[in-house]
């Protein structure tokens, strides 16, 4: 039409561009060429220099040229004057600064920039601390430059004070952002560190062992600013889990101090068991054991092989050292390496003895939220509920609440938590499983409490629609256990850890692997109907078990297997009564 | 700053960037931008002095507001021969924004108006009309502009500072002894007399003023009325108070089109409202959710609730088809909001009355909410130099693809052909017949025989010169929307902007406030309690307020302008007896954003064109053919002016990728050629 402006067609612009494109990329091609041909002849010169220069602002993330680039720096500053050297890096901060437009998140620019800081005669750390805002303000999930930040901050000594005021910027313009809240948690406690510890009533019972308290903790008034800070975040998206996560840790109880929590002693194996407060690698912690006032040269192996670090440890006597009942014996376990010992007195007459922090003392499971004060847990379960009411199908709400309610008072909430994991299950089914684990653990836990109030050594766990076994290692004395009617897939190998084992009822599961049986040595009774027990094979592990003499078996799969009952006679002698 | 301009056209990207210490570079870039397009329509209406213009185009077009600008720009797009026209010597009719000075003169010139009737100049044309041709006279007066009022309150003494500073230059106002809104005529001297030496000093004088590394200073300086006079310059003060939504017709068309690399925009900084004479932060985005002070928990849950299901709303027909028939108030009630949140939604978020009923409340918190994030926390943009860019932003896109242009030229009447009852030639004021198809004119153009009524809607508005932010915050400089909820429910709610220096709308130290409210009464009667309840309106003009008072808590009014603007955006084509190929666009309305006047310009566009598309996005300039005829045609500086822009383009993106902005205003005007 008349007047209008003539452009070109769609395919004669392609055809321009790609013409364009390979125009670009054979210059490209063949400057890399020259370049990396230089690099082998060992040139280190300011046209180097020049040539990678070229090819890293199109494309800086080639790692190749960046350290042909180092190798001719160090050449160069050789070569001149400190103040030559000083301007030769700024203006490699310069072009570093360029290439940083084309990619933000080149880890080639970055690794370089630091490196070229280290360099420099006179860094200026103000400078880089204003690259770094801007590029955050851009990007404020940019890693690369989280990272760089924190190296310049360590170099320049920017003030606790003003990082903690720069994490408060950031979370105020987005709080969907676990750097900036994270970067907050490692501030915190050296701005606002708690006091030091006055408490006595949650330490240990034991004189010796000397509380550690942990250092990433900070004072209450300044939590309570924090708690604030994090309910405004969950109450204006309950959605964004950077928040929740925040608050968890906010909440979350000092780490338990490492220290030997258990020694159980038989004379009838003639073994030593000794429990730690979490899984250790005893062959390499420098364990030593003292009877009668003589270091005792032993083996300690796990209770499984699998188990490298295991908070169960075991090792045989010499022979004869205290098998005589007429003897009394002390014994004491010394972890020379965190300066901590525990002694085991075994009297006349008792076949066996043990020396152990109650697990109602310690707190054991009161999760990992817990607060000096319940009140202030307290205050916040109140908080969580009052959103609760708002987004009843929150699941980090119902998950937080769970977690407050075992902190505070995890039998007398048993049947809320219980309800708020139903809960948890359809809102989120692709958890399912996340959370019937962690019920199991909740549930577990409070029958070990339980136990501890009743002092028995006969524990059942039937019926709670378990799905995994865990905290095995304070069942250490337990003789019955009834694990009947749940959906346990299997018996792991922390099973093992169960030493004075006599009887185990695990009817009416799905257990299909049994390697947690293994080496029991008081294990006599063992009911296994009704789960989904396939091979021979399986049940390989029981051999181990050298008192085992009853087994049932019915209503497995196994049993359609060929000559079974022979071969079952055959792996396990000593069984008497087996049913089929 | 922001800019959104295309890299290329075909493949949208979207570049912002931020530009802290630029201002000054692009002010210079900028203006002589803006002079081009000056400089050339003034060489154009000399010209025609001397000759005709081309008798013959397929549109014309009278009035250079925004509608008939994005009407212009579209038709000359796509290839039609347009002349636009306007009576007045400025762009962007009731659109326009004025220097300080440039503003007295219009106010002087409406005073004239008020007192000259104006006799109509008879019937030269009468020799032109030939037989079967009617005749419809169109009006030389404009009376869209009613109640002006005028109020200064900075003090009228001679500067006594400049102590240590460098003396003045000869340039200190020559109506120094005479100012008052009496004598504002002199004004127009002042302008001319601020050459450019003056300019480089005012540029020294003011860097401690804008500096916000001594405070101090700032406080010890009175600004008197000389000093605004001095610096009227950097005033550009809009008639219409509008903001840009960021996901609105306005941005898109701007985005569309490519129009918009001819502007640059700020982002609003504070949404704010006035609750109990207080002004405080609206909590709009999730931020700001986040951060309120003012909120309890509870309620960021049930605001972020409510928010999040606006965005949607369409979604969820059960929670809100029971009232569809019932105000969003209710509808607001009924969704558990308390008072405080019913009054930010209703009033801040959606932006409506006591009255609107709830689906209509719902989409306009949708239309807020879907522009929040585009371009920063809040949903606006605001266009530096004024929204008197605008307009003129498109009438430089028009004159690009070969638009010519002439101010100071009007219209005398139309000729209309009896048989067809159509529009087929225009007499200019010049005498001049000129033929074309179609003819789009703004409506205060039109005379009153034309209407079926002449009962019009009212906008009151004001505007103040402060001497300081109504929200003091830590950064002073940032573009804050304040809406104030009626006192009664029947008044209109009245929405403030204030403005800050670095939208290049007033001078350093001082901001620009603009009250809009649908009229009930004059604009003063309207806006002046609003006025006195958030700023310091002293009782003797030019009385300094006194320090360590109360009353210094607010900000100070240095000068208040009230008037009050027809609002003509509810007429369509129904309320004028015209014939069908004229198209008559309405002035600006009293809403925020512009969509209502976009919305014609496309739909009057589509009237003319029906098969056209509406302001296609504008070519590469390297994927633009010469070969000899075709653009050249329209005239001989197009491919030569082209080219030059494609080589400062392909120059611009050699040297820095990253989008340079100063680079945007150097595309090569093209010179409209009438030599033809």
């Amino acid at each position: 039409m008349h007047g209008r402006v003539k452009i070109k067609s769609t395919a004669q612009q392609e055809e321009e561009k790609r013409k364009e494109k390979e125009k670009k990329l054979k210059a490209f091609v063949s400057a890399r060429d020259a370049v990396l041909k230089k690099r082998s002849a060992g040139e280190h010169d300011e046209e180097a220099l020049q040539l990678t220069r070229q090819l890293l602002s199109s494309n800086p993330d080639f790692a190749t040229l960046w350290n042909y680039r180092r190798e001719v720096l160090l050449h160069l500053e050789t070569l001149r004057e400190k103040d030559e050297v000083q301007k030769l890096y700024e203006s490699e901060l310069h072009f570093i600064e360029a290439c940083l437009k084309v990619n933000p998140k080149s880890y080639g620019c970055w690794h370089h920039r630091t490196w070229v800081n280290t360099r420099l005669p006179q860094p200026d750390w103000t400078r880089e601390l204003g690259l770094c805002d801007r590029c955050l303000s851009l990007d404020e999930r940019n890693f690369h430059c989280w990272d760089y930040r924190r190296v310049v901050v360590k170099a320049s000594g920017v003030s606790v004070e003003q990082e903690l005021q720069f994490t408060d910027r950031l979370i105020g313009s987005n709080f969907s952002n676990y750097s900036s809240w994270h970067y907050r948690s490692t501030l915190l406690p050296q701005l606002h560190p708690q006091p030091a510890p006055d408490s006595a009533p949650i330490t240990s019972p034991s004189p010796t062992t000397s509380p550690q308290f942990h250092s990433h903790r900070v004072c209450e008034e300044q939590l309570l600013k924090e708690y604030e800070l994090s309910h405004n975040a969950f109450f204006t998206d309950p959605n964004d889990q950077s928040a929740w996560f925040y608050y968890r840790w906010l909440l979350g109880r000092a780490e338990r101090e490492e220290m030997i929590s258990c020694v159980y002693v038989s004379r009838e194996g003639e073994r030593v068991s000794v429990a730690f407060s979490k899984p250790v690698h005893a062959q390499s912690e420098g364990l030593m054991l003292v009877l009668d006032g003589q270091p005792q040269q032993v083996e300690w192996r796990s209770t499984h092989p699998r188990l490298r670090h295991s908070p169960v440890w075991l090792c045989d006597l010499p022979p004869g050292s205290i098998s005589d009942m007429s003897n009394e014996h002390n014994l004491t376990i010394h972890w020379t390496e965190k300066h901590t010992h525990r002694d085991c007195a075994l009297y006349t007459g008792c076949a066996e003895s043990w020396c152990r922090d109650s697990a109602t003392n310690l707190e054991l499971f009161r999760s990992e939220l817990s607060v000096e004060k319940s009140s202030v847990l307290q205050a916040e379960l109140q908080s969580c509920n009052q959103l609760l009411e708002l987004e009843p199908q929150n699941k980090w709400c119902l998950l937080t609440i769970i977690l407050l309610m075992r902190a505070l008072d995890p039998l007398g909430h048993e049947k809320e938590t219980l309800a708020h994991f139903q809960t948890l299950k359809e809102v989120d089914p692709m958890r399912s499983t996340y959370y019937s684990d962690l019920c199991s653990k909740f549930l577990i836990e409070n029958t070990i409490l339980k136990m501890e109030y009743a002092e028995v050594r006969v524990f059942s766990l039937s019926n709670k629609n378990l799905t995994t076994l865990c905290h095995l290692d304070q069942l250490l004395f337990v003789t019955h256990i009834n694990l009947s009617s749940n959906q346990l897939l299997r018996l792991p190998p922390h099973f093992a850890m169960l030493q004075c084992l006599e009887v185990l009822e695990a009817d009416d599961n799905a257990i299909e692997n049994l390697e947690g049986l293994y080496h029991l040595p008081k294990l006599e009774e063992v009911s296994l109907r009704n789960n989904q027990i396939c091979k021979l094979s399986d049940l390989e592990s029981l051999a181990s078990c050298t008192k085992l003499t009853r087994l049932d078996l019915r209503g497995n799969p196994v049993h359609r297997t060929a000559h079974i009952e022979s071969e079952l006679s055959q792996l396990l002698p000593r069984v008497t009564a087996l049913s089929l | 700053m922001f800019l959104l301009y295309f890299k290329t056209w075909r493949i949208p990207v979207l570049k912002i960037c931020c530009v802290h210490f630029g201002y000054c570079v692009f002010k210079c870039v900028y203006f002589s931008v803006r002079h081009d397009i000056a400089c050339h329509v003034t060489v154009c209406s000399f010209k025609m002095a001397a000759e005709d213009l081309p008798s013959q185009f397929d549109v014309v077009i009278l009035g250079t507001g925004l509608t008939e600008s994005v009407i212009a720009a579209a038709c000359s797009r796509v290839g039609q021969s347009v002349l636009h026209l306007d009576r007045r010597n400025y762009y962007a009719g009731n659109w326009a924004s004025f220097t300080f000075n440039g503003l007295l003169s219009w106010i002087e010139e409406y005073k004239n108006q008020q007192k000259v009737q104006i006799t109509e100049s008879e019937q030269v044309w009468r020799s032109l009309i030939d037989e079967g041709e009617d005749v419809v006279p169109l009006s030389s007066v404009d009376s869209s502009i009613s109640n002006l009022e005028v109020f200064c309150y900075a003090s009228e003494e001679e500067e006594k500072e400049e102590e240590t500073k460098a003396p003045l230059t000869s340039c200190q106002p020559v109506n120094a002894e005479t100012v008052s809104e009496e004598t504002t005529g002199d004004s127009t001297e002042a302008q001319d007399t601020v050459t450019e030496p003056s300019q480089s000093q005012e540029e020294k004088d003011s860097q401690p003023i804008s500096s916000p590394a001594d405070p101090p200073v700032e406080v010890e300086k009175k600004i008197t009325y000389q000093k605004l006079v001095k610096e009227g310059r950097r005033f550009n003060i809009d008639l219409v108070s509008k903001l840009m939504y960021s996901r609105g017709a306005l941005v898109d068309l701007l985005i569309k089109s490519n129009v918009s690399r001819y502007a640059e925009f700020k982002n609003i900084g504070h949404i704010l409202t006035c609750r109990n004479g207080k002004v405080e932060q609206v909590p709009c985005s999730r931020a700001d959710v986040f951060a309120s002070k003012q909120l309890t928990v509870v309620e960021k849950r049930m605001l972020m609730k409510f928010l999040t299901f606006c965005l949607d709303f369409e979604q969820h027909p059960e929670e809100y088809q029971d009232y569809t028939e019932k105000p969003f108030r209710e509808f607001l009630k009924n969704k558990k909001l308390t008072e405080n949140l019913q009054d930010f939604v209703l009033h801040s978020i959606a932006m409506v009355t006591q009255q609107t009923l709830t689906e209509e409340g719902l989409k306009a918190t949708q239309h807020f909410l879907r522009c929040l994030g585009r371009y920063g926390n809040t949903p606006f943009l605001f266009p530096l130099y004024g929204l008197g860019e605008i307009p003129q932003c498109f009438c430089r896109m028009c004159a690009v693809f070969g638009g010519i242009y002439c101010l100071r030229h009007s219209v005398q009447c139309l000729v209309v052909d009896k048989a067809s009852n159509k529009v087929k030639a225009v007499i200019d004021t010049r005498g001049q017949k000129i033929s074309c198809s179609h003819f789009v004119v703004e409506d205060s153009y039109i005379r009153d025989e034309q209407r079926q009524s002449t009962a019009y809607r009212q906008i009151s508005r004001a505007v103040l010169i402060t001497d300081r932010s109504v929200l003091p915050s830590e950064s002073d400089q940032q573009i804050s929307l304040v809406t104030i909820p009626p006192l009664e429910s029947s008044a209109p709610a009245v929405r403030m902007v204030e403005l800050c220096s670095s939208s290049m709308t007033c001078m350093p130290g001082t901001y620009l406030v603009h009250l809009t409210c649908s009229s009930s009464g004059t604009a003063q009667e309207d806006l002046a309690p609003v006025v006195s309840e958030l700023f310091h309106v002293s009782t003797i003009p030019g009385e300094e307020p006194s320090e360590g008072a109360e009353e210094r808590s607010k900000p100070a009014v240095l000068w208040v302008m009230y008037f009050n603007m027809r609002d003509t955006s509810a007429l369509d084509s129904s309320s004028y007896s015209l014939p069908s190929n004229v198209h008559v666009c309405t002035g600006p309305d009293g809403s925020l954003g512009s969509d209502c006047s976009i919305k014609l310009a496309e739909s009057v566009f589509h009237h003319i064109l029906p098969d056209e598309e509406f302001c296609p996005p504008a070519p590469n300039p390297e994927d633009i053919i010469y070969d000899g005829d075709g653009p050249q045609a329209e005239g001989p500086g197009f491919d030569e002016s082209v080219n030059t822009e494609a080589e400062e383009e392909g120059a611009a993106h050699e040297k820095n990728p990253s989008t340079e902005p100063a680079e945007m205003d150097s595309v090569a005007d093209t010179t409209p050629s009438s030599e033809e």
